[in-house]
This record gives C-alpha cells, structure tokens and sequence, in this order.
C-alpha cells in the first residue's frame, strides 16, 4: 500500500482529521458531497446564462452561426472531445484506484488526468491561434469576408457573425479557465497522492475534484455540437 | 439554567479568545455574523447618504444641488450599495449565520472556513465598490442596463460589475452553506417538520442565492468583456439585443428581491409565535409558501420589461404568472393573521416592527399586483409607483424584519437587554418617517413623476416636500438604535438564556452562547412553538 | 454517498468509455449528412446521452448516491430549462407580424 521510503500522511490508514462540529466522518464525507453538488448546480447556472445567449441568437442569426460553425476545425474539436472523455476514464479510474488502496496507480491516473487535460488546452490555443490568424476574433481587425466568399448561398451579414464568435470565444474561453482550474486542482491532488494521503478510508478530495472535472467535461459534451456541428451537411 | 450571573466567568463566543487576530481569523459562525453586522451597518449608511443627497435634492423642481450626471450616479450608488452589499445579505449572513447552527441544534455551519471566506468576498466586494465610488461612481442605474453601461458610459462600470460579481460569490457561498447545514448538521429529533419557520425561510432563500445568482454572474462577465475587450453581444451595432441583458438580468434580479424579504418573513414568524405566546398557524402552509415563493419567483421576471419591447405574448404570459406569485405570500399574511387572534399579544419592539411589516408589506405587495396587470403597468412604469412600491417591500418588509430580528435576538447575541422604551419610540419614528417619505410616492408616480429624474414640474413639488421630510425623520428612526444598541453593550440589562420566554433551541442556551452552541448537543422531542409549554416570563420590558 | 462503498468493476469503466468514444465518433460524421432540421435534435440528443452516460457512471449516480444528490441534479436540469425556454417564449413570438 504506502511505500515507506514516501512520507505518509496518516489519512489514509486511519481516515480524515474529524473537524469539531462533526459527530461522524460519514457525516463529514457527506457534507463535502453534498456542498460539491450543490457548486456544480451553481456552474450549471453559471455556464447556462450563455447557453441562453447562444440559444436566443442562433435563433435569430443561424446563417452566420452556420458559416462561423464551419469555420471551426472540426478534427481538432473532434480530437479534444476524446481527449477530454479519455481524461474522465482516467480519473473514474482514478478514484477507484483511491478507494482500493493502490496509490501508486492513483498517482499515475491523476497524472494522466491531468496531462490530458493540458493537451486539451494546448489543443485549444492551437485553434484560437487560427481564429487569429483568420481575423475571426471579435474587435478591431475582425473580418469574415472570406466566409462571406466561401459561402455566398447563406448570405451572412458580417455584424452577426461577430456574434457567433463573441460567444464561441466567451464560452470556450469560460471553459477553458475551468479547466486551468481543474489542472491546479489535480495538481494539488497528485502531490497528496504522492505522499499517501488517499486510501480506502478517506479519498474524498479525489472523488470531489473527479466530480469537477466530470462536469466541466459534461459542458464540452454540449459545446462541441453546439458550435462544431451546427452545419456541416454538402451546400448546394 | 444558567442565570444572569457573572459572565465574565463563563465561556462565552465573545470572550473566548481576545485580539483582532481572533476575530479576523474566526470560523465561529457566531464571531462571522458579528463581523458582517458591523460591515453591513457601514454601507448600510452609505447607501442612506446617497438616498438623504437625492432626497435633498428632489426638495426644489430644479436641478439646483447637483448636476444631472451627478444625480445619476446618486440613485445608481444608492441603488447597488443598498441592494448588493446591505439588503441581500443582511438578514441572512447576521442573523442567519449567528442563529442557523443554534435553531436545529448543531455546533457551526456545515462549512466554517467556507463562511470565513464568504465575509472577505463580501469584504473585497465591498472595498471594490467603494473605490469605484470614490474613482467617481458608476451612472448606468443600479440595473446595468445596455448599451448604456456596455458602449456610452463613461463611468466606472467595470470596477461597479466586479465588485458585484465578487460579493455575489458571497452570497452563493452563504446560500450553500446553509442549505448544506440545515440538510446534515440537524440534531437528533429535529425533523424537518420541527424546524423553526425562520430555518425553513432560509432554506428557500438559499435555493435562489445558488441557482439565481450565478446568472447574474455571467451577465456580469459579458457586461465586462463587451466594455473592455469588445467582445460585443448586447451591442446592436453588431445586431445584438440590449433587451438579451435585460432577460438574464432579471432572471437573477426578480428572485433576489425574494432572498430579501424570505429571511424578513422567517423573522416575522418567530416573532409573531413569541409575543402571541402562540404557534404560528398553518405551519406547514408557511413553510410550504416559502419554497413556492422561491419557485415561482424564478418565472416572473419580465415584469420588468414589460415596455421594454419583449412581445405581447410574453408580456402576457408574465403577467399571469407574476399573479401566481403574490398567492403563497398571501397564504403566509392569513396565517400571521390567524396566528394572532385569540393571542396573547405583547408589544414589545420587535412585535412592533412585525406588525409594521405585515401592513407594510401588504400594501407593497399589492401594488405589486398593480405593477402586474399590462394596462397599469404602461402608465405607471418607471414612474415612481414603483419606486414607491419596492420601497414599500424593502424597507417596510425587509428593513424592519431585519430590525425585528435585530431586537429579537440582541439579548441572544450579546447578553443585554437594549433599553425597551426607546427600541418602541424607535419603532415608531421609523413607522411615521417610513410612510411619510414613501406613501405620498405613489401618487407622485400615479400623477405621472418619473423616476431617475433629477428635476420636476412644480406641480409635484409638495409631495416631493412630504417625502423629504420623512426621511429626515426616517434617518432618525434609524440613527437611534445605532446609538441604543452600542449603549446596550455596557449598560443594558444583563440577561439570562431566556428573555423573552420564547421557543427554539437558541434559547436553550446561555446569553451570549458558548463558542460551541451548546454544553450537550440537544435532543428534540417536542414540536416548533410550543408555547403552550413554555412559562411567561416575568421580565418587565414585556409590560 | 458511498454508503455502499460501492466499487465498479474496471470492464464497467471502460465499456461506458467506448461507448461515448463511439458516440462521439457518430454525432461528428451524422453532422455531414443532411437531415434538415433533424441534424440539431439528433445532435442534442446524443450529447445528452453522453452526459448521461458520465453522470450516472464516472460521477457514481446511479450506483452510489442518494436521493438528495439525484434531487439536486434534476433541480439544476430544470431551473436551466426554465430561464431558456421562458427567454425563447420572448423571441419566438417577438416578430410574429
């Protein structure tokens, strides 16, 4: 279980440090489950205030959202969509590994997390790069005269499309920061895998921080169709 | 039971530990409501100076003590300190915080560090928003509107957002540590059908703080990258709709205005059982309505847009809804009403300010269903009806629950008793102050006076004169407790663990309680306000 | 929430693995084919079932949570489809003339 030549935090085998208001760890454990869930529904209100905004002017602007959709490389999103499910198995796993007392596989997995997660991110400045290069980032030199030339049967009105863009980079760039924060966080957790202070009787800091990165997984799940995927069939 | 003996012996929150280090580092729920009263209290009368500028102000038709850019960033100010850092708060992170562990029996909140953390958010919002004052204050209304405050003001909006942004996390913070508590921290025998109404008032409101306020959130983040990276989708240059950051707005806005008068209305509750010597009645109907106000609440926000170009179709749909709303508020008037007849009523100060708010409200609220019937609304709107209607809500509901609450629970806190005759002629000056400034409001808005004007027609003058001196007396009404209170602290009548002879686990316990609630965690194994239980106390300040 | 302690079995894991990979493999190729308006509700319904997929499994809701945690999820669910459909019954019916 815990490699002696490794510090070992006394957690593991005897499990947390019971904070005085508590009258059991169960109690404990289910407090800070509880209160996670209860974050998660606020950053589901979070991120839904501009699910809203995407809803309401994809309604009104769904030429521009297609053409700007189409502009978007669909391989790249399609590649950090397995990256980012691929680094929810390794946590799942993770946790698992947690709840067996295997902290050496612990560590591993949470590494892995953690680096795919950083592919992601790479992967992610790799296509805002193009938006740039593109002049397809909302302000001063923003232009889609090349999608107004490449698609002149949807007939996009140039203000609109700035729209669809203000909020692709809004939402991903609000994503993004999620996961830079979730990054810090495995970081944290792997050094406290490391050092032994997760086993059977306590690994709730890695079940928490895998219910985070779940669900800032889960809003990938739905921001890759909504804005990779608008319209991608043959024009005529 | 302890009794009014040397305190100074035994262990109490307050002396526990001393030093700034002790206070500023604290995880005592108890210790964290005192460290919010006194921040509260602060920008409490900050936003009481702005309003005194603009009443000063609306003294004469003219435009003569400031300038109109001026005026705008008064009622702005005004508006946004009062809202965000004084009314949503308030009565949640005092007496909430001090009195949620107690009233179900437990030790702390559910999450100690997370409330400490939840105070220096606030704080940092606050110290966001006072630089962004003192930088030269923000004009755009307190409700942000675009493109004013995305693309034409030249006002520090940014640093206004942020500072909103940061004390909203506080607020969503708050709300889950509550909801967190009361679901795991409650004692053994505490059912959820024996928890006091004011729990049940905090729960719902709780539901609102997490599910409605990182709404605002966001909006607030679109604001603050529309004005610095242009990242424009509110702008109509680029097609977008001002009337997009209204509805996400509003979204939030509406049930905020239910964080602040669910709390009041838990407080009204106990208040109303204690000097009725009565349970309230309906029970279960209270504390149902408040779970629906949190509901509902969430449905009715384009109320506030009814002229502002949403559809006809929706302005109908909202209507209707927003007279659905005004049923569980209802529910609890007749219940408070029921609970006090055949009561043995006592007047004591914060019966006083109970009673205010049920009629207060009441008339706020059904003004409130004015404001939703589409024909009035067209007339009346940005008038100030409605700033007389709020007001009515706000400060008769809200404001006196919170000052309710405050006199209820003082002797609780810090173990004196205020002085009684001047906590009622308080009550009163408030009362009197209170419908001076704001009743003679509602005709000014009826007669036509629109609101966010910094000038008027001489024909409202006299009203506006009405008004003005109300709130000079209104000051009054609440200056004195400021200094009541503080003289309490030293010379107030020491009290024992019960003064008011009232139900509910926090007066099971020593005045000031001990920094862990409780010497043996309570087992309930009686029902909320059983009063039929509890003896009339002898203290004279009931007389 | 681990009440149980409730440990799922790797092959579980991995299973509910390939199947959003497959999913996602799907959802990506269907979008180059033309199903009018069906593109949109197709899509929408795979990534909901992918999301499904990793609430109820990788985040432990189906085998390991209580009540309350369900509650909170489905309360989340429909306060979100509350502020987007009461939104849309503005601008669906905004310019109707």
């Amino acid at each position: 279980m815990s490699n002696s030549a490794v510090e070992t935090d006394s957690h593991a085998a005897h499990g947390p440090e019971l904070l005085h208001h508590f009258v059991t760890a169960e109690q404990q454990r289910n407090t800070a489950s509880l209160a996670m869930w209860l974050f998660l529904a606020t950053e589901v209100m979070f991120f839904g205030g501009m699910f809203c905004a995407y809803l309401i002017y994809r309604y009104w602007y769904y030429n521009e959202f297609a053409a700007g959709s189409r502009s978007l490389n669909i391989w790249l999103g399609t590649v950090n969509t397995v990256v980012l499910i691929g680094s929810s198995l390794t946590v799942a796993l993770g946790v698992r590994a947690a709840q067996m007392g295997k902290r050496k596989l612990l560590v591993v997995l949470l590494l892995l997390t953690l680096l795919l997660g950083l592919v992601f991110l790479g992967v992610k400045g790799v296509e805002w790069h193009d938006k740039y290069v593109e002049h397809h980032i909302p302000g001063a030199s923003f232009s889609v005269a090349d999608l107004v030339r490449e698609y002149p049967q949807l007939h996009i009105d140039q203000s609109h499309a700035q729209i669809f863009f203000s909020l692709y980079f809004a939402m991903t760039g609000m994503h993004a920061l999620h996961m830079v924060i979730g990054v810090g966080l495995f970081i944290y957790l792997t050094i406290k895998a490391w050092k032994g202070t997760y086993g059977p009787q306590y690994y709730t800091p890695v079940e928490l921080g895998g219910l985070y990165w779940h669900f800032v997984d889960i809003i990938w799940i739905y921001l890759f169709p909504l804005l990779y995927l608008i319209d991608r069939k043959p024009l005529k | 039971m302890a009794t009014a003996a040397v305190s100074a012996e035994r262990e109490t929150y307050l002396n526990k530990e001393y030093g700034i280090r002790s206070w500023l580092l604290t995880t005592d729920h108890k210790r964290i409501a005192l460290l919010y009263l006194a921040s509260i209290t602060l920008f409490f009368f900050i936003g009481g100076f702005f309003a005194l500028l603009i009443r000063l102000e609306l003294l004469t038709p003219a435009g003569d003590l400031v300038l109109a850019d001026t005026y705008n960033k008064l009622f702005t100010m005004h508006g946004q300190i009062m809202v965000f850092f004084f009314l949503i708060p308030s009565i949640p992170a005092v007496l909430g915080n001090f009195l949620v562990p107690m009233m179900i029996g437990a030790k702390d909140l559910a999450l100690p560090r997370i409330n400490l953390l939840s105070w220096y958010l606030y704080i940092a919002g606050g110290a966001l928003m006072l630089y962004a004052m003192v930088e030269g204050g923000v004009d755009t209304g307190w409700t942000f509107y675009t493109p004013f405050s995305t693309a034409f003001s030249n006002t520090h909006v940014v640093e206004a957002g942020l500072a909103i942004f940061i004390a909203g996390f506080s607020s969503i913070l708050t709300g889950l540590n509550f909801v967190v508590t009361i679901h795991r921290m409650r004692a053994p025998g505490m059912t959820w059908s024996r928890l006091p109404l004011f729990i049940w008032a905090h729960y719902a409101t709780s539901i609102i703080q997490l599910l409605g306020t990182p709404v605002l959130a966001i909006t607030l983040v679109l604001v603050v990258l529309e004005r610095t990276l242009h990242l424009g989708i509110f702008d109509p240059n680029l097609g977008g709709d001002p009337l997009l950051f209204q509805h996400l707005f509003w979204f939030y806005s509406h049930p905020a205005v239910y964080i602040m008068i669910l709390p009041a209305m838990g407080v009204v509750s106990e208040v109303l059982a204690c000097f009725s010597r009565k349970r309230i009645f309906g029970y279960a109907a209270v504390a149902m309505s408040s779970i629906g106000i949190a509901v509902i609440g969430f449905i009715v926000w384009a109320h506030h847009m009814f002229v502002a170009g949403i559809s006809l179709y929706a302005a109908l749909v909202f209507s209707i809804l927003s007279y659905l709303v005004a049923v569980p508020s209802a529910i609890k008037v007749f219940n408070w009403t029921a609970t006090l007849y055949k009561g043995s009523i006592s007047f004591a100060t914060p019966m006083l300010y109970a009673l205010g708010f049920i009629g207060l409200f009441t008339i706020g609220g059904l003004t409130g269903l004015f404001l939703a019937a589409l024909g009035i609304d067209v007339h009346v709107t940005d008038t100030y009806f409605v700033i007389a209607h709020f007001h009515y809500i706000m400060v008769g509901g809200a404001v006196m629950g919170y000052m309710a609450g405050l006199h209820f629970w003082w002797p609780k806190i810090t173990g004196r008793m205020y002085p009684e005759w001047w906590g009622r002629l308080a009550a009163l000056i408030v009362f009197v102050g209170f419908n001076l400034t704001f009743f003679p409001q509602f005709i000014l808005g009826y007669m036509g006076m629109p609101r966010r004007y910094w000038e008027y027609p001489p024909e409202f003058q006299i009203l506006n004169v009405m008004s003005t001196a109300g709130s000079t007396i209104l000051a009054v009404g609440y200056l004195l407790p400021m200094v009541y209170f503080m003289w309490s602290l030293r010379y107030g009548k020491v009290v024992g663990d019960n003064p008011w002879g009232a139900a509910g686990l926090e007066w099971k316990t020593s005045s000031p309680p001990p920094t862990f609630n409780f010497d043996e965690t309570p087992e309930v194994t009686w029902e909320a306000y059983n009063y039929d239980q509890i003896p009339v106390p002898e203290e004279a300040w009931l007389e | 929430m681990h009440e149980e302690a409730h440990v799922m079995s790797t092959r579980m894991y991995y299973g509910i693995w390939i199947t959003l990979m497959v999913l996602t493999v799907v959802t990506a190729a269907v979008s180059f084919i033309d199903l009018g308006p069906f593109n949109t509700v197709v899509a929408l319904c795979i990534a909901t079932v992918k999301a499904l997929l990793v609430v109820l499994f990788f985040m432990h809701v189906k085998y390991a949570s209580e009540k309350l945690t369900k509650l909170v999820i489905a309360s989340a669910i429909f306060f979100l489809i509350l502020l987007l459909s009461l939104s849309m019954i503005d601008y669906l019916t905004r310019y109707l003339a």
